[in-house]
């Protein structure tokens, strides 16, 4: 955890110092006391194997995208369940476990290969930036396996895991739709593209299947760090009326939060909510007067990571298989943040149909 | 009473001095936080230079950097600080992938040069933009080029969803586009190492040649070194601001295509600017504007840049180090003067004490 | 002149570079009360003794005694507890700010940690009022005249409590009456019991102000003579090591066809003023063409739109016989124009270029220096090395950068690469400026030397002596105007000074006549008059 820490200090440092700074990253560093929220939730999948506190004699290594392990998102989740995991059965961070961090999309490749050649029995890649990285990696080493998350690659040893963000976002829809009082709210994408193309086209579909006479304000910010965009992209969307905005933008999220709290703060008696993204934002929207964070879609990297592993442990390595997380398996889920009662049975009633097949939640803007 | 041999004897133990201070700053600051340097350099070196793949890469990372270091370098002779080397890295990078994309079926030699040679115009018009506005209008070349970088990554990103692919990411191109060389690529056991090497050192002999032995680059060194005296000579000032523009940019795209269709053979959306942009001036600086200076410094930078990735899992450093020492040896290059007063210091002692006997 | 104490006393200094002895074995004592000059060519060592005496640099040997006691200046700031202050040539002063604001600088006056402007201005016009050295304390520095500049930089010393003034080339940017007024703030300065040190290579001025003199030359003190008892010969004879002559030697001249012809020019300056007003002027072969004036008064626009480095408004401009009107410096010169600038430093060369490099500044393309757009460094080492055997240029060797030589070698250096293109037109714009004797002699002789190979020289210049010196035919420029064309024989000093004040030549020559001879001082106070 120090050693963590530490890292953003000299970060922080290393950009002053920096001329040709460009790491940009220095997002203080607040994993030492997140949320236990997060862990409550995960802690029903991970109980299963709780009590195996026996060594196993298995490897993972994962690769970060450019985000950087400590990304407060997926590179961070993936490895906190990694090195979970890997403390639960006894193995030692270097050799049973491991991230080999990325400062730039030419280092996605000589990463693997340093764990390959470190010698991993799986190297996952973290975010869909690294499909064509793992995939000639998988291609140059036959024998080796590897995942992928949030793409899918048509190698044969390579598992993928990808996400049914959209079943997330669809309950995001309906609790938006659900809590609205001026019929109007906002989606704010980071960087187009089809991974979060799924968060937008569930939220439209969610709002729709309550009402679909309330609407739905849609914009990008070209950026997945840029938190002076979201909260100018969140001000014009307020301005015009829209009283919940759900994100899906990582750090571009922060400005969205900065936004709507500076308004609440000035103007209390008109209500406005943020959704959050990814992991339970609660914490983000605290402000003088209460909380404005409505909930939060989750995406359970971390789980998907553990659970493909244990498969690969115990059944032998899913190779060539993408494997996709929705509701039914945990791997995204909304959770009851701020919702109203009769919000969060809503969105119950919708889990449910989505999981049982009755709703069928659509993926993509466009048809493909 | 300065010599030219000494000038020149300074100009090599400077850089040396700052990396040496580099090095034992960075090592220091490790021993604060009770990080043990020794293991930390050694597994930097020894992850680089153990390993004939880690190499190939290293050289990789160098090559790319030589080209944007020259690129960075030619304006700055001039008088310009071209802080734009990124954006026009990148509207090479399109350009290159574009008609690599474009025209599969051509024969390999046709193709690269054509590739090649759209990502020096590409490149060049970037930066000669900047030019062309510091030029006429007197506007400064460096808030232009920094407004150029972001809209070249956006452009970027905005090229490769609508016109190069759906996507984030375009095709890969055909053999006949790649720079890889199949026996660079068996000799580095697969690393990604590619015939822009070759074109990088033939570019430091050509950049050389320029400066040294043309009248355009006398008009280039002159200009930026007294721009009134050169227009008093008669040179034309404007001329040269474009000219050293165009150049610099053109370098800089060619970087561009070489890191396209040499180390990743496609295009993908950037979430930020290429940082190989930024540390070309910093090799530039450290190289201090000779040639080969700036290639050497960029096989350092290489080095650094690859080795850094060891440092995490073999001696539990976090990699940033790596960035706080290359940091450092670029602050001391920039506080030279305090390195040239030592070793003039050193010097006259040594005179001193000779005629002091 | 009744103290004979001794305020500094410096023995047996050398100072090595290397092998190089810039100081051999100096000695010099300095009076309390007086004005010492310290007189040398450039390069003989006078700035290396003086930055010895005020920390800059160490003696290899030799001892340093300040008000009888013996004393290791170190630095800078011990030179300053010792109560000796530069005043440096090249003013150190920061543009942006006020006097005051400079004048305090590092001992800024602050209440509570806050400026305070008023007290600091306060105490700067105490200390201008107190030894009559005007000047404005909340003038920023950029928009004051030089003459103020230095006052300012005076001040700053004396704000530090300096005794010992140590003045470094201080006339060499000054018009005549700022130099004027300068000798009077020395004299007053040494009245209230200040020591001067006073660098210079100028003759008059030492004459007029300076009570004794030592003589350096090649890193040896020659002599310190008393200067009353010394006459102008004398000295320079002691400084160069030779007998040197001050009138220019020349024949009549014979001037056949014109080679520039202006007519009606109009050139605006850069914040859009008429600098040039509708001029017409002639220049032939085989003349010197002097233009005399105050500073200031379109002499340097006019070269500016001859060279084709201005703009022109209206007008034209013929080069023998063809018209440059308009052209670019390059075709200008290319048609026949030499040009030594008046800022040898910022516009005639590339000082950390290599001086075989600046010897081929506009030939570089031409052949033989190049072909196909590659350079001969071979051909252009040739020329650059028969260029400084010819001209004497002094240096290390044809690779050093122009930044090593001295001021006097430079200008050479650029007078060999201009006049060895053999133009038809040579313009000198202030040739001599900063230059000690030995080299304004050379030069004078060159332009001579130009004119009697049938070329035609235009020589711009603000010191007098020089434009009568050397000129055939006199142009007086003011206001823009050539007020007056005056042959060199048949002028006086008086005549153009008046010109040069704006009074039409009829006027002058009648109020001249109405006078008996006077001698120089009145002069210029006849001048300011106007």
């Amino acid at each position: 955890m120090s050693n963590i820490k530490l890292r953003s200090l000299l970060a922080i440092g290393s950009s002053a110092l920096l001329l040709a700074a460009c790491s940009g990253e220095d997002a203080s560093d607040t994993s030492t006391d997140e949320p236990t929220t997060e862990e409550d939730t995960t802690a029903d999948s991970g109980d299963t194997s709780g009590d195996n506190t026996e060594s196993v004699d298995f490897s993972v290594a994962m690769v970060t995208d450019e985000g950087g392990v400590d990304d407060r998102s997926f590179n961070q989740s993936a490895w906190e369940g990694i090195k979970e995991w890997g403390q639960e059965n006894g193995l030692e961070e270097g050799s049973g476990y491991a991230y080999y961090q990325s400062d730039d999309s030419s280092d996605f490749v000589p990463n693997f290969n340093q764990a390959l050649a470190d010698g991993y029995d799986i190297i996952y890649g973290i975010g869909y930036l690294l499909l064509d990285s793992v995939n000639q990696v998988a291609d140059q080493n036959p024998d080796q396996h590897f995942g992928i998350v949030d793409d899918i690659s048509d190698r044969d040893n390579v598992v993928s895991l990808t996400f049914k963000d959209h079943q997330a976002a669809f309950l995001a829809g309906v609790a938006a739709a659900e809590t609205t009082e001026t019929g109007k709210v906002g989606f704010i994408g980071g960087i187009k593209g089809p991974v979060i193309d799924r968060f937008q086209t569930g939220f439209e579909a969610g709002v729709a299947h309550v009402d679909d006479s309330i609407d739905v304000d849609v914009q990008y910010a070209e950026s997945f760090g840029d938190a002076g965009i979201g909260q100018q992209i969140a001000a014009g969307m307020f301005s015009n009326g829209a009283d919940i905005i759900y994100h899906a933008a990582g750090a571009v999220g922060n400005g969205v939060f900065t936004e709507a709290r500076n308004r609440m703060e000035s103007d209390p008696d008109n209500k406005l909510w943020v959704i959050g993204v990814d992991r339970d934002q609660e914490a983000e929207g605290d402000y003088d007067g209460g909380n404005l964070t409505l909930t939060s879609t989750l995406k359970q990297v971390g789980n998907a990571v553990v659970e493909s592993t244990k498969q690969a442990i115990d059944e032998g390595f899913p190779g060539g298989e993408t494997i996709a997380y929705g509701l039914e398996k945990g791997g995204v889920d909304l959770v009851e943040g701020n919702l109203s009662e009769e919000a969060w049975s809503a969105v119950e009633e919708a889990r449910q149909g989505v999981i049982d097949g009755d709703i069928e939640v659509p993926e993509f803007t466009y048809s493909n | 009473m300065q010599t030219t041999s000494k000038n020149r004897l300074n100009a090599l133990l400077i850089p040396l001095f700052s990396i040496l201070l580099g090095f034992i700053f960075g090592a220091i600051l490790m021993l604060l936080f009770g990080y043990n340097p020794i293991d930390a350099y050694s597994a930097m070196l020894m992850g680089v230079f153990n390993s004939p793949y880690f190499m190939g890469e290293a050289i990789r990372q160098a090559t790319v950097l030589t080209f944007t270091g020259l690129g960075f370098a030619i304006a700055f002779k001039a008088g310009f600080f071209n802080i734009g080397v990124a954006g026009q890295l990148l509207a090479g990078w399109v350009a290159a992938i574009w008609v690599a994309l474009s025209f599969p079926d051509l024969p390999r030699i046709i193709l690269l040069t054509l590739s090649l040679g759209a990502a020096i115009i590409a490149g060049a018009v970037w930066a000669g933009i900047a030019g062309a506005l510091r030029a006429y209008f007197g506007t400064s070349e460096v808030i232009v080029t920094i407004m150029l970088n972001y809209t070249a990554l956006h452009l970027t990103n905005y090229i490769i969803r609508s016109v190069l692919a759906t996507g984030n990411t375009t095709e890969i191109v055909g053999e006949n586009a790649s720079l890889r060389v199949g026996w660079l690529t068996t000799l580095t056991q697969g690393s990604r190492i590619n015939m822009g090497l070759f074109i990088a050192i033939i570019v430091v002999i050509l950049y050389w040649v320029f400066m040294t032995q043309t009248t355009a680059g006398f008009e280039v060194r002159a200009v930026g070194l007294n721009p009134d005296a050169s227009t008093y000579a008669g040179m034309s000032a404007k001329r040269n601001i474009i000219l050293s523009m165009l150049i610099s940019g053109g370098l800089a795209g060619l970087g561009g295509a070489v890191h396209g269709l040499g180390t990743f053979g496609n295009l993908f959306t950037q979430s930020g600017l290429p940082s190989l942009g930024f540390n070309g001036i910093a090799v530039a600086l450290l190289g201090l504007g000779n040639p080969v200076g700036i290639f050497f410094s960029s096989i350092l930078f290489g080095v650094l840049d690859v080795g850094a990735g060891f440092m995490p899992n073999r001696a539990g450093v976090p990699d940033e180090m790596a960035d706080i020492v290359i940091a450092a040896i670029i602050f001391f290059v920039g506080a030279n003067y305090v390195i040239r007063l030592v070793l003039d210091k050193m010097q006259s002692n040594k005179t001193a004490e000779k005629g002091g006997e | 002149m009744a103290q004979t104490e001794r305020v500094i006393e410096m023995k047996g200094i050398t100072k090595k570079f290397g092998e190089f002895k810039a100081n051999d074995n100096i000695n010099l004592n300095v009076e309390k009360g007086e004005i010492h000059a310290l007189l040398g060519e450039n390069g003989a060592g006078k700035s290396t003794l003086m930055n010895i005496l005020s920390g800059l640099l160490e003696p290899t040997s030799g001892e340093i005694i300040v008000n009888g006691k013996k004393e290791k200046i170190d630095s800078p700031e011990k030179a300053n507890q010792l109560g000796i202050g530069m005043v440096h040539q090249h003013f150190m002063l920061v543009d942006k700010f006020t006097v005051a604001e400079n004048i305090m600088l590092g001992k800024e006056k602050h209440n509570y940690g806050f400026m305070d402007d008023q007290g600091a201005e306060k105490d700067v016009k105490d200390l201008s009022d107190r030894y009559g050295l005007t000047v404005d304390p909340s003038a920023k520095i950029e928009d004051i005249s030089v003459g103020m500049q230095q006052r300012a930089e005076i001040l700053k010393t004396l704000f530090r409590g300096a005794d010992i003034l140590i003045f470094d080339e201080p006339t060499g940017v000054l018009t005549p009456q700022e130099i004027d007024e300068l000798m009077d703030i020395m004299k007053k300065l040494t009245d209230e019991g200040k020591s001067i040190i006073l660098i210079t290579h100028k003759l008059d001025e030492i004459k007029k102000v300076a009570d004794r003199c030592t003589v350096i030359r090649r890193g040896k003190s020659i002599d310190t003579v008393d200067v009353k008892s010394t006459s102008q010969q004398e000295l320079a004879d002691m400084m160069v090591g030779r007998s040197v002559s001050f009138k220019v030697e020349k024949q009549a001249p014979s001037p056949k066809g014109p080679v520039l012809e202006i007519k009606n020019l109009t050139v605006k300056e850069s914040r859009g003023l008429e600098a040039v007003k509708n001029i017409d002027l002639e220049v032939k072969a085989g003349e010197v063409l002097g233009i005399a004036g105050v500073d200031g008064n379109g002499q340097s626009e006019l070269i500016q739109a001859i060279t084709g480095l201005t703009k022109i408004e209206s007008g034209t401009i013929k080069l023998d016989g063809k018209d440059i009107t308009g052209k670019k410096p390059r075709e200008v010169t290319e048609t026949g124009l030499g040009h030594i600038p008046e800022d040898r430093h910022r516009h005639g060369l590339v000082l950390p270029m290599m001086l075989e490099e600046n010897m081929t500044l506009q030939q570089y393309y031409q052949k033989p220096f190049s072909k196909n757009g590659f350079l001969n460094h071979g051909k252009i080492k040739e020329y650059a090395k028969k260029l400084i055997e010819e001209f004497d240029v002094r240096t290390q060797s044809e690779e050093s950068t122009a930044a090593s030589l001295s001021g006097g070698n430079q200008q050479k250096a650029i007078i060999a690469r201009e006049i060895n293109r053999d133009p038809a037109l040579l313009i000198a714009a202030q040739p001599t400026r900063g230059l000690d004797v030995g080299a304004i002699e050379y030069i004078h002789k060159r332009l001579i030397e130009q004119r009697d190979n049938g070329k035609a020289v235009l020589l711009m210049s603000y010191e007098l002596d020089e434009v009568m010196n050397v000129s055939d035919r006199i142009a007086v420029m003011y206001d823009g105007k050539i007020i007056a064309i005056v042959n060199a024989e048949d002028t006086s000093e008086n005549e153009l000074g008046l010109l040069m004040a704006g009074v039409p030549l009829e006027k002058a020559k009648k109020e001249l006549a109405g006078k008996v001879e006077t001698d120089g001082k009145e002069r210029a106070t006849v001048a300011n008059d106007e």
